[in-house]
C-alpha cells in the first residue's frame, strides 16, 4: 500500500511543478505541504467508534454489507492527506438504505487516496460489486486500441443508435464529493483548455452551465445533451452537487458525436455516440478522442488518475477499471417477450435498461443494452462483448421472426 | 490549527487555504438571500481560516446559501450555525445578517426573555367559530453539544439520550412517552400521522443543503404527553422543538402550558448539568439565525375568507407584526379561507410580547371579518404600525 501511495505522490510532484508553469494556479506552498503530510492523518474524536458506528440494520448496499464495527473502528480516525474521512465516504450509504432488489454501492471516494486509505472497506466492496475482482492480488488491463474490434457494424433494422461512455479524473485534484470550489474550477480550466486543442472532426465548443444563453440551453436540451443538477439522493447525499452550477459545463464537437460532461458525478464523463449501428466508428472516435485529450493535458503537466490495481479512478467504485458502458438502443419485439430473454442477457454479460437510461422503463420493445462489467477486462474486451452479444440478440430476433427456435448461449467465459 | 472533531465539519478546510481567495470565493451573482447580500470577497478572505472549537468553518455556515440562490420575492437566510460558538467566531458575517433579518437588531442590543404566562393579557376569549386551533412553538439547544448541521451520530444520539431522560421525568399534565423514528411500529406511526404530530425527513433543499438530514432517522423522535397537548421533536432542525397546541381559541391556556412545560424541561436539563444555549444578546441560540431570540412562533388557524381577500389584508398584517401561512405550515397555500396567522418577530421582543401581538391582532382581525360579513367597512379599524 505505502509503495503505491509513494509512487502517486512522487509522480504528482513532477506533474505538479510542470502544472505550476503551465496552469499557474496552484501555489508552490501547496505542493511542498503535501510531501510532509502522511496518509491516514489522525483526527481528534469526542466519542468512541462504538458510539459513532452507523445503524445499518435496515440497509442493503455493498458498504453496509462490509462495514463491520471492527473495520469502522480501524478506519474512522483516518483521513486522506486532503482531509477526507471515512464518515464522509460512507454518508451516501448511511442516508440511502437501498432497495430489497437493487443493491447500490453505498459509498464514494473523495480523492484518489481514498482507495488506499480506506482499502480495508473499499477492497471487499469492489470485490462484491465487480464479480470477484480482488484488488489486492489482481491487475486490470487497459486497452484503447479500437482497431482490434471485429464485427462492429450492426443491422440497422434493429439497432437505432450506438454509444460508448466512460469517465476520467484529473490526478492531483479532489473528486466531486470532496472538491473545493477552487479545485472544481481548476478541473474545468484544465479540461476546457485541453479540449480547445482538439482538431478536425473532434473540434468543438464548451458551454458553461453558468454562462449558457437561453438559446444554447434549448439547443442542448433538444440534442438530449444537457445534464441537470442531480436529484438522486444517492448523489446529493455524497455532496457532489454542492455549489451547483459553478464550474459545470458541457463540451461537444461540431458534428455532435463526441461529448464531454464536466464536473457532474465525475471530473469528466466522455461520450461518443451516433444514430445507427456503426459501433466500430463510435468506438474508434471514443479511443482517438480519449487519447488526444490525454495527450493535450499531459502537455500541460497533468495526467489522468490511473493505477494497475484499479484502472481508471472515478468517484463511484462501480465505475472503476474501464468506467466504460458501451451500449445500443435496439428493437427486439419478439425476443423481449420470450421468457428466456433475461437468462440470455445474463449469460452474455449484458444488462438492459429503458431508453431513458438507468432506472427507466423500456418504451415499446426498444431497449438500452450494454455491458455489465467495468473492472477486470479491457475496453476492447468489453466493447467486443457488447458487439458479439448484440449480434447474438439480433440473430435470435431474426430466428423468432422466421418461427425458428433460439438457444440460450453458454455462460460467458473471459 | 485543530483537526476537526466532528466528521462533517469540512475536515479539509486547512487544505483549502492553499488556494487563493478568488479561487474559493463562491459565485453569488444570481443569489438573493441574506448571506449573499452580506458576504463580500473581503469578508470571505477575513473569515475563511477561522473555525469554531468543534471545527465548524465559514464554508459550512454558508453552504446552504450557496446551494440555494433564493427567490426573487422570498428572502431566505442562507446560512446556519453549527454550534453555539458559530455566532461568535463568524459574528462579522452573522451580525449584519441578524440585523437585516430582525429589523435592525444591533450587536449591542439586549434581548428580553419573559416566560411568565401570567403577564399575557386576555387570550382566552378568541371566538372558536373563527379560531379553529391555537399553537405555540419554540426551539431549544442543549449547551455543550453541536447543532444538527454539524453533529456526528455519537453526538446526536447523546442529545437524544439526554432529552429522553429529561422528558421521562415529567409528571402531572406533562406525563408522556417518547417514540423514536427508527423503532416506531406501524400502528404508532399511523396514530402520530392522524394526530398531525409526525414529522418527516426534511425535503426542503434549504435544510438538506445544510446537512441536517444526515443519518436519518437515527436518533430522531417525537415525545408527547398523554393528553396530546404538549409535544417535543428531537433532532429535526434543532435539538428540540417544543410545541403546545389545542383545538379552539384558548391561546391563554396554550401559552400557560407552553411556559410551564418549558420551565420544567429546563429545570430537568439543568439538574443533569446541561442548560440550554442562551445569552443576553441573542436570547435562545438555535440552528437558523431566523429563530434567535425567543425562537417562538405563536399562531392560530383562523377563518378569514372575507378579510383575506380585502385589499388591505397584507398591510394590516404588516402593521400588526403578523405573518400568514397556509394551514400546512411554511410554504403552503391557504385552504378554504383558513389561514395560519402568527408573529413575525423572534428577536428583540419577549415571548409574552410576541404572543400578546398574536392575541390582540387575531382578535382585531376576527372583528374585522365579522364587520365585512355584515357588509360594513373596516377602514376605521385599521391599526397603527406596532
Amino acid at each position: 500500500m505505502a509503495n503505491n501511495f509513494g509512487r502517486i505522490l512522487s509522480s504528482k510532484r513532477n506533474v505538479g511543478i510542470l502544472s505550476l508553469i503551465g496552469a499557474g494556479s496552484l501555489t508552490a506552498g501547496f505542493l511542498l505541504n503535501r510531501e510532509h503530510v502522511t496518509a491516514g492523518a489522525q483526527a481528534r474524536r469526542v466519542y468512541p467508534a462504538s458510539a459513532e458506528y452507523p445503524d445499518l440494520r435496515k440497509h442493503n448496499n455493498c458498504m453496509a454489507s462490509h462495514l463491520t464495527p471492527a473495520i469502522y473502528a480501524k478506519l474512522v480516525d483516518k483521513a486522506t492527506p486532503n482531509g477526507y474521512s471515512l464518515d464522509q465516504a460512507i454518508q451516501t450509504g448511511v442516508d440511502n438504505p437501498g432497495h430489497p432488489f437493487i443493491k447500490t454501492v453505498g459509498m464514494v471516494a473523495g480523492d484518489e487516496e481514498s482507495y488506499e486509505v480506506f482499502a480495508d472497506l473499499l477492497d471487499p466492496v469492489i470485490k462484491e460489486r465487480h464479480n470477484g475482482y480482488d484488488p489486492q492480488i489482481m491487475t486490470h488491463p487497459t486497452d484503447l486500441d479500437s482497431s482490434k474490434l471485429t464485427s462492429g457494424n450492426f443491422d440497422e433494422r434493429y439497432v437505432l443508435s450506438s454509444r460508448v461512455r466512460t469517465g476520467r479524473s484529473i490526478r492531483g485534484l479532489s473528486l466531486p464529493p470532496a472538491c473545493t470550489r477552487a479545485e472544481r474550477r481548476e478541473v474545468e480550466r484544465v479540461v476546457v483548455d485541453a479540449l480547445a486543442g482538439l482538431k478536425g472532426d473532434l473540434a468543438g465548443t464548451y458551454y458553461s452551465l453558468t454562462h449558457m444563453t437561453d438559446q444554447e440551453q434549448q439547443q442542448l436540451i433538444d440534442d438530449h445533451f444537457l445534464f441537470d443538477k442531480p436529484v438522486s439522493p444517492l448523489l446529493t447525499c455524497s455532496g457532489m452537487a454542492r455549489d451547483w452550477p459553478d464550474a459545470r459545463g458541457i463540451w461537444h464537437n461540431n458534428t455532435k458525436t463526441f461529448l464531454i460532461w464536466i464536473n457532474e458525478e465525475d471530473h469528466t464523463r466522455v461520450i461518443s455516440m451516433e444514430k445507427g449501428g456503426n459501433m466500430k466508428r463510435v468506438f474508434d472516435r471514443f479511443c482517438t478522442g480519449l487519447k488526444e485529450v490525454e495527450r493535450l493535458i499531459q502537455e500541460k503537466g497533468w495526467e489522468f488518475m490511473w493505477n494497475e490495481r484499479l484502472g481508471y479512478i472515478l468517484t463511484c467504485p462501480s465505475n472503476l477499471g474501464t468506467g466504460l458502458r458501451a451500449g445500443v438502443h435496439v428493437n427486439l419485439p419478439k425476443l423481449s417477450k420470450d421468457p428466456r430473454f433475461t437468462k440470455i442477457l445474463d449469460n452474455l454479460r449484458l444488462q438492459k435498461r429503458g431508453t431513458g437510461g438507468v432506472d427507466t422503463a423500456a418504451v415499446g420493445s426498444t431497449f438500452d443494452i450494454s455491458n455489465l462489467d467495468r473492472l477486470g477486462q479491457s475496453e476492447v474486451q468489453l466493447v467486443q462483448t457488447v458487439v458479439d452479444g448484440v449480434n447474438y440478440l439480433i440473430d435470435c430476433e431474426k430466428k423468432l421472426e422466421k418461427g425458428q427456435d433460439i438457444k440460450i448461449p453458454p455462460p460467458f467465459k473471459k | 490549527m485543530l483537526n476537526s472533531i466532528m466528521p462533517f465539519g469540512n475536515t479539509h478546510n486547512n487544505f483549502k487555504l492553499n488556494f487563493k481567495v478568488e479561487e474559493e470565493y463562491p459565485d453569488l451573482t444570481k443569489h438573493n438571500n441574506h448571506m449573499a447580500k452580506v458576504l463580500t470577497k473581503d469578508m470571505y478572505a477575513k473569515l475563511r481560516d477561522k473555525q469554531t472549537p468543534s471545527g465548524f468553518t465559514l464554508d459550512d455556515v454558508i453552504q446552504t446559501g450557496v446551494d440555494n440562490p433564493g427567490h426573487p420575492f422570498i428572502m431566505t437566510v442562507g446560512c446556519v450555525a453549527g454550534d453555539e460558538e458559530s455566532y461568535e467566531v463568524f459574528k462579522d458575517l452573522l451580525d449584519p445578517i441578524i440585523s437585516d433579518r430582525h429589523s435592525g437588531y444591533k450587536p449591542t442590543d439586549k434581548h428580553k426573555t419573559d416566560l411568565n404566562f401570567e403577564n399575557l393579557k386576555g387570550g382566552d376569549d378568541l371566538d372558536p367559530n373563527y379560531v379553529l386551533s391555537s399553537r405555540v412553538r419554540t426551539g431549544r439547544s442543549i449547551k455543550g453539544y453541536t447543532l444538527p448541521p454539524h453533529n456526528s451520530r455519537g453526538e446526536r444520539r447523546a442529545v437524544e439520550r439526554l432529552s429522553v431522560e429529561a422528558l421521562d421525568t415529567l409528571d402531572g399534565e406533562f406525563k408522556g412517552k417518547y417514540y423514536p423514528l427508527n423503532k416506531m411500529t406501524d400502528a404508532e406511526q399511523e396514530q402520530l400521522i392522524a394526530d398531525h404530530f409526525l414529522f418527516d425527513k426534511p425535503v426542503s433543499p434549504l435544510l438538506l443543503g445544510a446537512g441536517m438530514a444526515r443519518d436519518w432517522p437515527d436518533a430522531r423522535g417525537i415525545w408527547h404527553n398523554d393528553a396530546k397537548s404538549f409535544l417535543v421533536w428531537v433532532n429535526e432542525e434543532d435539538h428540540l422543538r417544543v410545541i403546545s397546541m389545542e383545538k379552539g381559541g384558548n391561546m391563554k391556556e396554550v401559552f400557560r402550558r407552553f411556559c410551564v412545560g418549558l420551565k420544567r424541561i429546563e429545570e430537568t436539563f439543568k439538574k443533569h448539568n446541561h442548560g440550554f444555549m442562551w445569552n443576553e444578546h441573542l436570547g435562545y441560540v438555535l440552528t437558523c439565525p431566523s429563530n434567535l431570540g425567543t425562537g417562538l412562533r405563536g399562531g392560530v388557524h383562523v377563518k378569514l375568507p372575507k378579510l383575506s381577500t380585502h385589499a388591505k389584508f397584507e398591510e394590516i398584517l404588516g402593521r400588526l407584526r403578523l405573518q400568514k401561512r397556509g394551514t400546512g405550515g411554511v410554504d403552503t397555500a391557504s385552504v378554504g379561507g383558513v389561514f395560519d396567522i402568527s408573529n413575525a418577530d423572534r428577536l428583540g421582543s419577549s415571548e409574552v410580547d410576541q404572543v400578546q401581538m398574536v392575541v390582540d391582532g387575531v382578535k382585531l382581525m376576527v372583528e374585522m371579518e365579522k364587520k365585512l360579513e355584515k357588509g360594513e367597512a373596516i377602514d376605521g379599524m385599521i391599526p397603527a404600525q406596532k
